[in-house]
């Protein structure tokens, strides 16, 4: 008995009803062909760029960062005080309120809040930028090696991060930079103390999509040729998988940031001189009731920041998976 | 039932021990003169820095002060004492009952507020208020607990008792009973909300396009009961999972929130000793606080077998 | 979406000359963000008492749209019904209110669903949902209710049903889960079933099983019931006669006999000649030419006329109606006297 040869018989079992067939795929769906599994990863990132274009929410985060970005690279741009010299400061001025040269008042200490504002960004982002970074190439390349690599290497690895689950982040790095307060450069220190408890993250998101990654044809294919593993991991399974790790990462360079601002604010993170947004708040706040702007104004350049990234990782999540909106 | 909360202990034990000795690492065994690194910037007395270490077992080999330091922790619920010689103990007990007001005011909170505005987006999915919701939980989740509690505390403390004379929400101490609770609660819960919100949402949409959903529309059962009975039930599996993580996150933020509003918890007990250098109730209260997470997590999973029998009878 | 007027249940019992359920001009689109998918275009037909319909077509033929238009399960929107009327005991069920319409659903016309593991709901046991049918409709106690859902499950002749009714739906084989929504579906006593599917996510042995289950709860209750299916197979044994749909229309209506023995429309043709037969074993099976239509964009005229042998040129731009063969039978083919002789042109 030889086969129909036309693809579709009637005798073919239907799998799904009639409405989830005809209904849900709209015209768009048809453009985004790069989303289904198996697809080409560039027209995956086409496909996203493409439709965060078109995104305000995305547009204004992208401009947020790169204002940010300045700031922190030429924060003289912005402000003519430098908030390094301590001539600036003057006690008898302490808690002014805004005036025509210092427009967001002045500190406690009589020091001028926008130009320290404006210097405390660089810490943010390097710290929120550098940890990212260690979290995705740690996590990610040991996700990528356990999620190809199942057996002991993955048993192990999985166990590992099982344990610094177990410990909420926010006080293990608390503990770490507690410990060693004094002890070694205070933004090292945060960036270290986070990354430590920030990786297994990562490392989960990377693994779960390797393992999804490893069972498509096309990376089978690829096995069956013979490719090594490390071409198997870098130029398939590397590209198939990074999509989720991207998102994350940005959502969570906004979450590292405000967990500066935490540390700092706790007397653990950023250490006077270096200016940081959460020791400016914790320097305002004994006087914080009856004069609140030397506080205010670092915590609103504290959310805007970690607001854009969120809202970044957003954007890219809605655009890479838009089965959810 | 019984085999899966078994499997479920047994698989504690590992993380519980590896928890403990990943801290232990952190604080004694990397380089360095542990003991020095207790006492911070200050200088130990030496006959002080003696007993510590005697105390500490730091003479004796690694694995064998690490069983000092579990044992201790397990069996006699000896976290160490501060420099003042008052066990750890002793500083957290009275401390606890704060904290764990604070936590149940967030939980109810975030319970009530999360789920709520979660089944209302889920069920207005792509109208103008579902919009606006999500644009709430995107700045919830953006804005730190630190923003968040000094603005509030400014805000809806300071100044609503300036202008309406009459004191709703306290902002320190926990002098006024349980109204005291009210806001810190409110800002410790912040995060949650959004995250709940959220999940409820997608869980909930999700869940009313399954297959039972239909069968239970075409059983000739109300709207409401298809989506409260049906729907939500099977909606709250992932809601529940998240309460595992969303319990270090409270950890977390309690420290931030007691601080902002001077509640007498275990947080603010945790900023007291860092802020003087006390490194060893720092070490106490992280353990105690991390044994609790763990424990909290199995609760947390044993609720999640209950809640879905596919899981129990693996 | 609230109508108004006719609040009035159809009565039980008598029904003169009014059919039990009657499908009449029903027309279903679903209005998308890519189009309008027109997924009935008015169809119509009649289910009596202890008697059933089998409509047949292939996926995306409108015949589980139609199902899910009579159960009033279909969302809306995207779905919008224009047109037609779906009369169960001469009552239009569309014209009903929402609270009406709910009180017709499950009790008077019951639907078992394709696939009973995702059409159960995990979280509640198999006798919590079949038992809930007569707390909700009957207000009987939770003790009764469960009483009688052990009687239905033995009824569907599941073993050991006292113990087994604690049990969850993924903890049954896929022939006993689909016992339990057929359980479910019947709890009521409803005077028209409708079964989408109901075998086609089970074995083959387990096929027949369920199949004669149906039949047997059918001859003894007189319900109507209506089987959708894509398999002809299926229906030989069961089935009093047959629609056959494509492209959301009727295309062939007939008692099952008659089909069997000399189709009239080509569609229905290509599909009995497509089922493999023991006795012509080592030929070739046949095959439709061609693929299904496209709902948004459906061809002009006979809408089988891109994969029809008998296609002639008036097919392309005249859309056939019905036409009446005999009492029983129609076809919605031009050509209809042609392919009833056999004459392949």
């Amino acid at each position: 008995m030889s086969n129909p040869t036309q693809p579709v018989g009637p005798g073919l079992p239907e799998t799904q009803t009639m409405v989830t067939d005809q209904v849900v795929p709209p015209a768009q769906e048809g453009q985004r062909k790069g989303k289904q599994k198996g697809g080409k990863p560039a027209s995956l990132w086409t496909d996203a760029w493409y439709d965060l274009r078109r995104r305000p929410m995305f547009i204004l985060s992208l401009i947020i960062i790169a204002v940010l970005l300045v700031m922190s690279f030429w924060p003289s741009l912005f402000t003519s005080i430098d908030p390094f010299n301590a001539r600036t400061c003057d006690l008898s001025t302490a808690r002014q309120l805004p005036s025509a040269g210092h427009m967001f008042g002045k500190d406690n200490l009589g020091c001028d809040v926008y130009a320290r504002t404006i210097y405390g960004a660089r810490n943010s982002i390097v710290i929120g930028v550098f940890t990212t970074l260690i979290t995705a190439l740690l996590g990610g390349l040991l996700g990528i090696i356990s999620g190809y690599f199942s057996g002991a290497i993955d048993v192990i690895s999985s166990r590992v991060t099982e344990i610094f689950f177990a410990i909420p982040p926010i006080l293990g790095a608390l503990l770490i930079a507690a410990t060693f307060r004094g002890r070694a450069n205070s933004i090292m220190l945060v960036i270290l103390a986070l990354a430590l408890l920030g990786w297994p993250m990562t490392f989960r998101i990377m693994r779960a999509a390797v393992i999804t990654a490893k069972s498509q044809d096309f990376v089978v294919a690829a096995k069956a040729l013979g490719a090594g593993a490390g071409r198997i991991m870098f130029r398939h399974l590397l590209p198939n998988s990074l999509a989720p790790v991207i998102v994350v990462s940005t959502i969570n360079l906004g979450g590292f940031i405000a967990a500066e601002a935490a540390l700092s604010f706790l007397g653990v993170g950023v250490q006077s001189p270096d200016i940081s947004w959460g020791l400016m708040i914790a320097d305002a706040r004994n006087r914080f009731l009856d004069a609140p702007l030397p506080l205010v104004f670092p915590a609103v350049f504290l959310s805007i920041t970690v607001l854009a990234f969120i809202m970044m990782g957003d954007a890219v999540r809605d655009a890479l998976d838009p089965k959810l909106r | 039932m019984g085999r899966y909360v078994i499997r479920r202990l047994i698989q504690a034990i590992p993380v519980l021990l590896g928890a403990t000795l990943l801290i232990f690492v952190i604080v004694f065994a990397l380089p360095g003169d542990p003991i020095a690194a207790l006492f911070g910037d200050k200088r130990p007395d030496p006959a002080v820095a003696e007993v510590l270490r005697e105390q500490y077992h730091l003479n004796d080999p690694l694995l064998l002060q690490y069983w000092y330091y579990i044992s201790g922790v397990l069996f006699r619920g000896d976290f160490g004492v501060n420099f003042a010689d008052v066990p750890v103990s002793q500083l957290m007990a009275g401390k606890f009952q704060v904290t764990l007001n604070l936590a149940v005011t967030a939980l109810v909170m975030e319970a009530v507020i999360g789920v709520g505005l979660g089944l209302f987006a889920a069920l207005r999915r792509g109208k103008a208020s579902d919009t606006m919701i999500l644009a709430a939980t995107l700045l919830l989740i953006s804005v730190p607990t630190l923003v968040t509690g000094f603005v509030l505390q400014l805000v809806l403390g300071v100044k609503l008792k300036q202008w309406t004379g009459a004191d709703i929400f306290p902002v320190a101490g926990v002098f006024a009973g349980w109204r005291s609770y009210l806001l810190p609660g409110f800002v410790l819960a912040g995060l949650g909300v959004a995250y709940l919100t959220r999940l409820t949402r997608t869980s909930l949409v999700e869940t009313l396009r399954a297959d039972f959903i239909r069968t239970a529309t075409a059983k000739g059962l109300s709207r409401r009961r298809v989506i409260g009975r049906h729907g939500l039930r099977n909606a709250l599996i992932p809601m529940v999972t998240y309460l595992g993580a969303d319990l270090g996150n409270l950890m977390g933020g309690a420290v931030i929130t007691e601080t902002i509003f001077n509640l007498p918890g275990i947080g603010n007990q945790l900023f007291q000793s860092v802020y003087l250098r006390e490194q060893p109730v720092v070490v106490g209260i992280v353990t105690v606080l991390v044994l609790i997470y763990i424990l909290a997590n199995l609760v947390v999973d044993m609720l999640y077998a209950v809640l879905d029998p596919r899981i129990r009878y693996e | 979406m609230k109508r108004t007027a006719p609040e009035v249940l159809p009565a039980e019992g008598g029904l003169g000359d009014e059919p039990l359920l009657a499908v009449d001009d029903l027309h279903v689109e679903f209005h998308t963000r890519a189009g309008v998918v027109r997924a009935v275009n008015g169809v119509s037909y009649t289910v009596n008492p202890g008697e059933t319909l089998a409509v047949l077509g292939e996926s995306g033929s409108g015949k589980s749209v139609t199902a899910q238009a009579i159960m009033g399960i279909l969302d809306m929107p995207p779905a919008v019904i224009p047109q037609g009327e779906i009369r169960f005991k001469g009552t239009d069920l569309l014209k009903l209110s929402d609270d009406a319409r709910t009180q017709v659903r499950g009790q008077r016309i019951a639907m078992v669903f394709q696939d009973a593991l995702s059409a159960l709901n995990p979280v509640f046991t198999v006798g919590w949902q079949i038992s809930e049918m007569f707390r909700v409709h009957r207000g009987m106690s939770k003790s009764d209710a469960m009483k009688k859902a052990v009687e239905l499950m033995d009824k569907v002749r599941i073993p050991a049903a006292k113990q087994r009714v604690h049990d969850y739906p993924h903890q049954f084989s896929g022939g006993m889960r689909q016992r339990i929504m057929i359980a479910m579906s019947i709890a009521l006593d409803p005077e028209v079933l409708i079964a989408d599917e109901p075998t086609t996510a089970l074995d083959v042995t387990v096929q027949a099983q369920i199949m004669d289950l149906l039949a047997e709860l059918q001859r003894e209750s007189q319900m109507g019931m209506i089987l959708i299916t894509h398999d002809l197979g299926v229906v030989a044994d069961v089935a009093d006669k047959i629609a056959v749909m494509y492209a959301g229309r009727i295309v062939e209506n007939a008692p099952v006999h008659d089909i069997y023995r000399a189709p009239a429309h080509p569609y229905t043709k290509g599909l009995l000649e497509s089922i493999p037969r023991v006795d012509l074993k080592g030929q070739e099976l046949y095959a439709i030419k061609g693929l299904p239509p496209n709902l948004l964009d459906l061809p002009t005229g006979c809408a089988f006329h891109p994969r029809c042998p008998y296609r002639q040129d008036n097919c392309v731009t005249s859309a056939p109606p019905l036409y009446e063969i005999s009492g029983t039978r129609s076809s919605a083919c031009h050509y209809w006297r042609e392919v009833l002789d056999g004459e392949q042109q």
